[in-house]
């Protein structure tokens, strides 16, 4: 339930997928969001690293979550570069009940917003510059600075 | 030995290291010139689960990773 892909989402086939999968699962709602990279501060792509192993526990967390309430939580995420007007970033809930869906989506990008373990980079002429002004950090940091 | 790893931007190699215990990992790595700046943004997980407690121990063969602010999406 969590994809991750070199180089940009390719939406429609991932969105196709997930809606074939979900169709005959009498899912009452089915609820996406796609993130896409904006062209500002002259940027021509963002770039992700990803530490999976902690991406995927944050994310079986989610998925149990979900399961308690009889939802299904679904997410693609590009690692490395992910050019303008592409995207890096699907997620999606089903459910039986719209409500649930809604709710649970938006708990969950925020959730991922503040806790998945990605690290974001502008790419201009080719470098990467990490989005530190756009970064968060984890619960507990600074733990090692005494 | 403990492996640490130091994850996305920090950009530094992996080292081995004696430590028994967070506390005094955290006195190693306070004489890296290239990490300061960045122990006092880092979360820290030990075998792949964050942890916030100092006392933490450590054991041979432990993997630590530091983790800089995120930004996914």
């Amino acid at each position: 339930m969590l994809e991750i892909y070199p180089g940009e989402l390719e939406v429609e086939a991932i969105f196709s997928r997930w809606y074939a999968w979900g169709a005959k699962r009498n899912f009452g709602a089915w609820v996406t969001f796609v993130g896409t990279v904006r062209a500002e501060g002259g940027i021509e792509a963002l770039s992700f690293d990803i530490y999976e192993p902690l991406l995927r526990s944050w994310f079986d967390g989610w998925q149990q979550r979900a399961q308690e309430v009889g939802a299904v939580v679904r997410m693609a995420h590009s690692r490395g570069n992910v050019p303008v007007h592409t995207s890096s970033y699907m997620a999606a809930v089903f459910s039986p009940r719209r409500r649930v869906a809604l709710e649970l989506l938006e708990a969950f990008v925020e959730d991922f917003k503040a806790n998945a373990p990605i690290w974001k980079y502008d790419v201009r002429n080719g470098e990467r510059i990490y989005a530190k002004d756009r970064s968060q950090p984890l619960a507990g940091s600074g733990l090692l600075d005494l | 030995m403990v492996r640490v790893e130091f994850l996305g931007p920090i950009g530094k190699e992996a080292m081995e290291v004696e430590a028994k215990d967070l506390r005094e990992l955290a006195q190693i790595l306070k004489a890296d010139e290239q990490l300061r700046g960045w122990l006092k943004e880092c979360a820290v997980a030990v075998n792949d689960r964050l942890v916030d407690d100092l006392d933490t121990k450590l054991h041979d063969g432990d993997r630590v990773v530091l983790l800089p602010p995120v930004c996914g999406g």
